[in-house]
């Protein structure tokens, strides 16, 4: 099975090889989304592991109690229906086309989303939100 | 032939056949235009999009003692209003921005908060932070005020805009290297996405490309409150290229629209942040149109498969003013989700919104239907496609200086 998850490091593991060390312990295979180091802050990486469940589980375990925060991507993009209008600016610049027009309405695809953040700045009203 | 008096008499009655500029299209396809235009008697249309060209107009109320913000400075939530005008009275306009926003000093800016934002926020009944400072006479001695001020407490606020529901419009694409920050969206590089601004066959001027019933001192929808059209908007072009159904392909009519602010609702009245292009108001308006003769109705009931629009290329040939179309695009197409450009598939987007162009468009046969809301005569006609009335560039000169 897969997951995608945003992982946040804390600025004391930025320097070790944790998701390698994680591949060959658990077996797993991973797919880097997207990754970014801010300075003397933590360093962020969106990517999605697979392999076994069991392993999956293990793994993330592993990062939680070395102090790394995961959180599942898909919560990570929020459209707040109050605000949208439905106009559809967003819609093709989602790269993953988690973004759909459907009876009028735009739509969004959570499992398919990769948090790029592409929509955001296309939103005229401010509507979509990238919780951190 | 009808006369707008007597759909008038039926809508008083509550006799009138109301239908939206969709629901047209259906009945005309299924039974015909003879048939549907002897049967309809009002079409309504609706749009929601960014437009620039929006405004208030405030009379703020005298102060004790008087201050005088005209040729002083006046802000409302830092966003500055025009001042060049009597003691009390302001103009703010949907892009205006604070003097402190960075715009694009980094590329791109955000615009979170203009002109437009302000005119949501009073819409919305929220206090908004009036700060004048002015030079002072024997009449208006003071020279500075601070205070919040909502929407009730102000004398009129009238929302004047002088460019609102182009006839037609761009849809921009970009053939650069680099991404692009229009009024239109983000365009990514190499026709990465089109972007598109209109209602298609629910947008008002769409459907009487003449603009046979429509002209100065229509009764219109506007904002969620009643407006009127007060003027042909700037920018307009009747003499415009037209598909055989005398549609614009390209800009077209535009309406100067005014109306009460305070009768409004927010909900049709929306700040808009257009990265790396500006602040701007969404403008929500609808347009009903009397079905008088088979002609209007015709008009009224074309598809979006029947309207089109000029692809351009926002990277050249729209900032150059070059003039060159790349294609011509139906919203039929456009709506589909995907344009065939140069031999690609390109996904599209609009800036318009159409489910709310289509809850304006039953609201407002809802007022009709009611019997609130009666259609107008038009005061007279704005000049027509043979009136040789057009758009044309600024013509720069060289400058005459003193003794020069």
């Amino acid at each position: 099975m897969e997951r995608k998850l945003v992982l946040s490091f804390p600025p004391t593991l930025v320097n070790q090889p944790v998701i390698s060390t994680l591949v060959k312990d658990f077996d797993l295979a991973f797919n880097i989304l997207k990754a970014y180091v801010t300075p003397e802050e933590e360093g962020n990486l969106v990517l999605e592991l697979s392999g076994e469940k069991e392993n999956l589980d293990r793994a993330v375990n592993r990062l939680k109690k070395l102090g790394v925060k995961v959180q599942s991507l898909s919560k990570r993009v929020e459209i707040r229906r109050e605000l949208c209008t439905d106009c559809s600016a967003c819609v093709p610049l989602c790269p993953t086309e988690a973004l759909e027009v459907r009876n009028h309405e735009v739509v969004f695809i959570s499992e398919k989303c990769i948090a790029c953040g592409a929509c955001i700045k296309a939103c005229p009203v401010r509507a979509i939100m990238l919780n951190v | 032939m009808k006369t707008i008096e007597e759909i008038n008499r039926k809508i008083r009655e509550g006799k009138a056949v109301v239908v939206t500029a969709e629901e047209l299209v259906e009945i005309a396809a299924s039974s015909g235009v003879k048939k549907a235009a002897a049967r309809v008697d009002v079409v309504t249309t609706g749009t929601f999009a960014p437009m620039c060209s929006s405004g208030v107009v405030l009379n703020l109320g005298h102060t004790r003692p008087r201050i005088k913000a005209g040729g002083g400075r006046a802000t409302l939530n830092g966003v500055p209003a025009y001042t060049g005008l009597a003691a009390a009275d302001v103009y703010l306009g949907a892009t205006a921005l604070p003097d402190d926003d960075p715009r694009n000093l980094v590329s791109p800016g955000s615009f979170r908060y203009g002109g437009g934002h302000v005119i949501e926020d009073l819409v919305a009944g929220r206090d908004v932070l009036l700060e004048v400072s002015a030079y002072g006479t024997d009449c208006y001695p003071r020279t500075s005020l601070k205070t919040p001020v909502k929407l009730a407490d102000l004398n009129e606020a009238v929302l004047f805009n002088p460019r609102n529901c182009y006839q037609n419009y761009n849809v921009a694409v970009n053939a650069s290297k680099r991404t692009l920050y229009t009024y239109l969206g983000v365009l990514e590089p190499g026709f990465g996405n089109a972007m598109y601004c209109s209602a298609g066959q629910l947008s008002p001027l769409l459907k009487d490309p003449y603009l046979k019933t429509i002209g100065f001192g229509t009764r219109i929808f506007l904002g969620g409150g009643v407006g009127y059209v007060c003027w042909w908007g700037t920018q307009f072009n009747p003499s415009v290229a037209r598909t055989d159904d005398g549609v614009p392909v390209a800009g077209g009519a535009t309406l100067c629209l005014i109306g009460d602010l305070k009768q409004m609702n927010a909900r049709y009245l929306r700040g808009a942040s257009l990265t790396g292009y500006g602040a701007s108001l969404i403008v929500g308006a609808g347009i009903p149109i009397p079905i008088l003769d088979e002609e209007t109705c015709r008009a009224a009931a074309l598809p979006d498969s029947r309207l089109k629009a000029p692809v351009v290329d926002y990277s050249v040939d729209y900032p150059q003013m070059t003039g060159k179309v790349l294609a011509e695009v139906t919203y039929a197409e456009l709506r589909s989700g995907s344009i065939a450009l140069c031999g690609k598939k390109v996904r599209t987007g609009s800036l318009s919104s159409y489910r709310m162009a289509r809850e304006i468009a039953a609201t407002l046969k809802e007022w009709i239907a009611a019997g609130k809301f009666t259609l107008t005569e038009p005061v007279f006609s704005f000049p027509g496609a043979d009136s040789g009335y057009t758009f044309k560039p600024l013509k720069e000169r060289r400058t005459h200086t003193a003794g020069g």
